[in-house]
Order: C-alpha cells, then sequence, then structure tokens
C-alpha cells in the first residue's frame, strides 16, 4: 500500500500500486479487480486514486512511430519528452497545459486546454484515436467517429484505460514565444482585452482575487510562436536544453497564506508585471511552464495540501459572474496566489470541461475555511450557468457535480456498458459518475 | 565515437532505460534477449525518440553452448552490456536446490559465459567495452538472499578478473553494483526511498561511467558507504542481524 495523492496533496489515500508496462500488464490488472489508471499525476484531487488498484501507466511510456508530425505513442509519456524530442526538429504540442509533466494518457482523459483555447480547442483536437482496453480486456481503437471516442476524452479514466494514442503535434519554426504583456487594472478592462485580442493564439490572465487596492488588476499575457527571423542572430531557432529544476524541499508554513502577505504579493507581481509591460522573446519553457522550474511547487502550501477551484462561465453571465466569485473570495480573505482567467472558445464532447465563455483557476491551502468558500464559490458558479473542471476538483459534493445534466448522462452511459463496477476513481464514487 | 551497443537481456526496466541513454547519445543499438518479439516496441521508442538502428537478437542466457556461434553472428558491438539476471525466490531458493540452481546459472553462468566470449572477441580486435550489471547483494551474503547474492558475487569476481586479464589489451571492464531499483524485479517490494533509484538514473549513470572509463560504480553512490559498513560488520555480529 502506498500513501498517495493527487497533485495537491489533498486528500491521501492508502492505495494499492501497480504498475504496468505493457498491454498483458494492464489486462492482467484488469481482470484482477477494478481500477483506475494513473499517469503521471497531475490531476490536483481524487481523480486517479483507487484504493483497491491504481494503475501506474508511467512504465508504458514508449514513443512508437513519428511521422510528418503525427506521433503514436504509449499513454504513459510525457508531454515534456514529447517537446524535448521533437521540439529539435520543429514540431510543438498543439495543445499544452500549465504543465509538461502531464502523461499523454493523462491529458487526453481530462481532455486538458491551453492558453489557445479559444482557437486550437481543447487536446481533443490533435487526436485521431485511442487504444482502449474494455472491461472485458479487449483494445478499441476509438476514433472521432465512434461515441466513445467523445466520452473517453475528458471522461477521466472512466471508459476504460487508454493504452496508446495517435497525436497531431504543430510545426513550429523556433522554440521561442513572441510575448505581449498588458497591465489592466479591472475585470471589465481584462474582459474587453481578451475580446479583442481573440486572434492571439496564446492569451492567458493573471489577476488579483486578494481584497487589497490591487484587487482586480490583471497581467494579460498574449503570445505567439515567434518566426525563425525574429531572433537574435546568436541564437540557434529550435535550441531545447534541460533546465535544471529548483526544488522546494520543504512545506511553507501555513501563516503565509494570509491576507498581508497576500496582498503583498500579488501587489508586486502585477507592477513588476506592469514595468516590464510591452513585447519579448520568451523560451517555450518560461512561457508555458513558469511553475515547472520549481520542482514539487505543490509543497509550497504546507503539509496540508492545497485545493483548487476551476470553474468555467459562459460569455453571457461571465462578467456578472466573475465579479461575485471575486469579490466573495477577497471578503473571505483565505487567500489565492495563483488565479488565473482564461478566454474558452467552442466546446466539444460529452464531457469535456471547456464551453464557450471564461475560466477562472485558483489555489487555496486545504482547509476548512477554504472548503467552505469552496462551496459558496460552486453555488455562484452553478447560479451563472457555469461548470467545474474535474481534474482540478478533490472536494465537491455530488450534487453540484449532478447540476451539470451531462454527469448524469456520462452515469448512466457508464453503467449500461458495464463501466460503473470495473473502473472507478475516488472521484467517480464521490461523484456518483 | 558512436558504436554500437549490444544490451543483453534487453527486456528488463533497467535494460530499457540503459539502452535510451546510449541512444539518446547516438549510438545504434543490439537488443538482445530470448522472446525477441517482447522487444519490438522499445526497438520502435528507440528509433521514434533518437533516431537511431535498432536490430533484434534472438538470445538465451543459459543456453550457453549456442554463445559462440551468437558472437559469431553479431556485427561485433563497441560496447556490450549484460544486464541479465533473476532474483528468484529466495525461500524457494532455499527449499529447492534445483531451484537455487537456476537463479546461479542466470546470474552468474550464463551472464560470465556470454561475456567471456565477448571478451575474447573483443581482445582480438584490440578494443572494447564490457559492462556486467552485478549487484550490492554480492557484496556479502545475507538470509534474505544469499542465493541471488553468492551469484552475483561470482558475477562481480569474475568481471574483476576479466578486466584485469584484459587491461592492457585495450578492452575495458566496468562493474555495476545496483542498490534498489524500481523495476519490475522490485515491484510491490517496500524500498526506502533514499536508497532507491530510478531505472534512468541507472542508465544515465552507466553511460557516464563508460564514457569515463570507470571500473567499479555504485548505484546511487551512498550504496557504496552501505555496502562499506555491511561488509566491515564482525561476523560473530553480523549472522545475528536480519538486514
Amino acid at each position: 500500500m502506498t500513501r498517495l495523492g493527487g497533485w495537491g496533496r489533498f486528500p491521501l489515500a492508502e492505495c494499492k500500486v501497480v504498475t504496468a508496462r505493457s498491454e498483458a500488464d494492464v489486462r492482467a490488472a484488469i481482470k484482477a479487480a477494478p481500477l483506475i489508471a494513473r499517469g503521471n499525476g497531475r490531476a490536483y484531487g481524487d481523480a486517479a486514486l483507487n484504493t483497491g488498484q491504481t494503475l501506474d501507466m508511467t512504465g508504458m511510456d514508449r514513443m512508437l512511430s513519428f511521422d510528418g508530425g503525427v506521433l503514436v505513442a504509449e499513454a504513459g509519456v510525457l508531454l515534456g519528452d514529447i517537446i524535448h524530442t521533437f521540439l529539435p526538429r520543429g514540431w510543438f504540442p498543439w495543445v499544452t497545459p500549465g504543465t509538461k509533466y502531464v502523461s499523454l494518457g493523462g491529458a487526453i482523459a481530462a481532455d486538458v486546454h491551453g492558453k489557445n483555447h479559444h482557437l486550437d480547442g481543447s487536446f481533443r483536437s490533435c487526436v485521431d484515436w485511442i487504444d482502449l482496453m474494455g472491461p472485458d480486456g479487449s483494445v478499441t481503437r476509438v476514433t472521432p467517429s465512434d461515441d466513445l471516442y467523445d466520452w473517453t476524452i475528458g471522461g477521466m479514466g472512466l471508459t476504460g484505460v487508454i493504452l496508446r494514442a495517435q497525436i497531431r503535434l504543430r510545426q513550429v519554426e523556433t522554440a521561442w514565444i513572441s510575448q505581449e504583456t498588458r497591465a489592466l487594472t479591472s475585470v471589465q478592462e481584462t474582459l474587453d482585452a481578451f475580446e479583442e485580442t481573440q486572434d492571439v493564439p496564446y492569451s492567458v490572465a493573471w489577476i488579483d482575487c486578494s481584497d487589497g487596492p490591487h484587487h482586480g488588476h490583471s497581467l494579460l499575457l498574449l503570445g505567439r510562436h515567434a518566426r525563425a527571423d525574429e531572433l537574435p542572430e546568436h541564437r540557434r531557432p529550435l535550441e531545447v536544453r534541460r533546465k535544471g529544476k529548483l526544488p522546494v524541499p520543504f512545506g511553507a508554513p501555513p501563516f503565509i497564506f494570509r491576507g498581508l502577505w497576500l496582498r503583498a504579493m500579488n501587489g508586486i507581481y502585477w507592477r513588476r508585471g506592469a514595468k516590464r509591460a510591452g513585447t519579448s522573446l520568451v523560451n517555450w519553457d518560461s512561457y508555458f511552464y513558469p511553475l515547472d522550474a520549481l520542482a514539487n511547487w505543490n509543497r509550497l502550501y504546507g503539509r496540508n495540501g492545497f485545493v483548487q477551484f476551476q470553474c468555467a462561465l459562459p460569455e453571457e453571465t461571465a462578467a456578472a459572474g466573475l465579479k461575485e466569485l471575486m469579490d466573495t473570495i477577497a471578503a473571505a480573505q483565505t487567500g489565492s496566489v495563483l488565479s488565473v482567467l482564461k478566454r474558452f472558445g467552442p466546446q466539444s464532447g460529452h464531457v469535456s470541461f471547456p464551453m464557450p465563455g471564461y475560466t477562472l483557476a485558483l489555489d487555496f491551502p486545504a482547509n476548512e475555511r477554504s472548503l467552505a468558500l469552496m462551496q459558496t464559490l460552486d453555488q455562484i458558479t452553478l447560479a451563472h450557468g457555469g461548470r467545474f473542471y474535474l481534474a482540478k476538483d478533490a472536494r465537491m459534493p455530488e450534487a453540484v457535480a449532478k447540476a451539470d445534466p451531462r454527469a448524469e448522462a456520462f452515469a448512466a452511459m457508464r453503467k449500461q456498458a458495464g463501466l460503473t463496477e470495473k473502473f472507478t476513481s475516488l472521484q467517480s464514487e464521490r461523484l456518483g459518475l | 565515437m558512436s558504436g554500437p551497443v549490444l544490451i543483453l537481456g534487453a527486456t528488463s526496466g533497467m535494460a530499457r532505460a540503459v539502452a535510451r541513454s546510449f541512444a539518446e547519445a547516438g549510438h545504434p543499438i543490439q537488443l538482445a534477449a530470448r522472446d525477441i518479439n517482447r522487444l519490438d516496441d522499445d526497438a520502435d521508442d528507440l528509433r521514434t525518440r533518437y533516431g537511431v538502428d535498432v536490430t533484434l537478437h534472438a538470445f538465451d542466457a543459459l543456453a550457453t553452448d549456442t554463445h559462440a556461434a551468437f558472437v559469431e553472428g553479431l556485427d561485433l558491438p563497441q560496447i556490450a552490456i549484460c544486464a541479465v539476471g533473476a532474483m528468484g525466490d529466495q525461500d524457494q531458493s532455499a527449499a529447492d536446490p534445483l531451484g537455487a540452481a537456476m537463479v546461479i546459472r542466470s546470474n552468474f553462468e550464463g551472464p560470465a559465459s556470454i561475456l567471456a566470449h565477448l571478451a575474447n572477441a573483443m581482445e582480438a580486435r584490440g578494443s572494447g567495452t564490457l559492462v556486467g550489471i552485478s549487484s550490492v547483494a554480492g557484496d556479502r551474503g545475507r538470509a534474505s538472499n544469499y542465493v541471488y547474492g553468492s551469484a552475483k558475487a561470482g558475477f562481480t569476481a569474475f568481471l574483476s578478473g576479466l578486466r584485469n586479464r584484459l587491461a592492457r589489451k585495450g578492452v575495458h571492464v566496468v562493474t555495476v553494483l545496483p542498490g534498489f531499483v524500481r523495476t519490475a524485479m522490485t515491484d510491490g517490494m517496500d524500498l526506502p526511498g533514499p536508497l532507491t533509484a530510478d531505472p534512468e538514473e541507472v542508465g544515465t549513470a552507466i553511460l557516464k561511467a563508460v564514457e569515463k572509463q570507470k571500473n567499479i560504480i555504485y548505484t546511487r553512490p551512498i550504496w557504496r558507504v552501505v555496502m562499506a559498513v555491511i561488509r566491515n560488520i564482525p561476523e560473530p555480529i553480523f549472522k545475528k542481524t536480519s538486514l
């Protein structure tokens, strides 16, 4: 038994971990007991925890073929491996989340999104097919024309074990991003800027949710892949260096999350960004994965771990909903260091998270006060017609998840296909999926 | 220098990691194992990631009478790495002498035989590197795994002698002494974190050891200290311990 958690290290559970290194291993595991497949453990909560059997897929990390930007790889391959292998050849993932340490299987199961969702959609848009092992141990290659494809992408591993997939990468001239930073002073200003920059490939905003004088201030980071002729001459355009990681060796004491400290942090961050506003060239790693530079940054939140709240709000209600969410967060003074705001494009799939509108993501230390606050945030989100991201969830009550009619449909589909007994996680049990 | 690297016992988790390290450094790879069908995906992985040539070779470590022909049929590699081995079950080995013989043959007789043939061929050529993956378990026999340990002790001594013999013949011999490594061999065992290496660490360490012509390496290096202590515990005390 291993004490296991998600990236937020809340909740933790004693799980029996079984490692899969081949298709035969997965088949044997499915035969042995109900399970959930686990990639690199980057889902924040309990989505990849099963006390009876958690199937570690990181041993299945073979890349099987690559031709003209089309990659076939096993589910345990990390996005970072894909980048280190193919960026030097001029290829980059079509869609990437905020960490390169996600596995391919995990990216598909959570249907992760990136800073380009408004233009390019979620991870789904680069997935040609998935080899999925079902409850009887047989393997099905599911393609976009299959209903099962739509349940599997975003289905949190609850439709079977993802063994391998074919994905498309995008061709880039350089490993650099041309970034423009805009410092803005209110939510409305930020939303307007998002609307006005819809044709920019990458966009994301860091927004201050504290109750200080900087409440609502944001830094909007816009980016696009730089062309070779934009780089200074001494730069090799596709050079990819393996950066060392700064370790975060111990948990930070909880008092740093009190309001004053946060207010100061956010204020400093905004002023620094505002000073540097303008256009600059940023390395792919720093642009897409700033937090990856700190190994185990999740430990910053201390022993008790942390929880993330991420919701999506539809276009029509986004402005009002965001204001109410942010005011509530500020009033609660529990503090959130990372508040990320992002424009979403169209929705796809049966259970994927994104919907046209906006998504807000915040971290909270895992304690009773934040958990209580999050219950309030749940209700505000629902009142504005929003929904929640299962890859981040660690604590939602079943009723909140089921307010999304797709959850009930998913549960019914699972039951009918005989998946409910075979593929379960602590999350699927908690949410009645 | 990016000559071909032969990996014997290529289906193991450690061998996979070693193959990746050498392929990343640009070496063509020869993968050898009893069941080469199990190597297809690994070969594709090395080709896709590193763009190197990979060939597959059927090889049975226990069929020592086939080893001479195996080496003759090979494009003689620049580096040969023997990752052949099987832990066996100590309780079973203790109860069943025939089972114990199998553990000894797969950890000592087989590896020694194939390296002997490769050594002769490399000596005749006047160049090459042989790498034997032995184990810290061979540094002192312990009740918990002395059958495996004694075979590894024999293999370690064999490598030491081979290194001595070939030192002036242009052929270098590296002895690798891994401690705990997270592989299929140790699945389900409760391993102490600071003493346990990932296979990737071992792969990197072996590549470095070959490049720097090291003689004996421990992975992780802390094992050198741990084993020095264990080797020096006086026998009257040692025999009463349960390590």
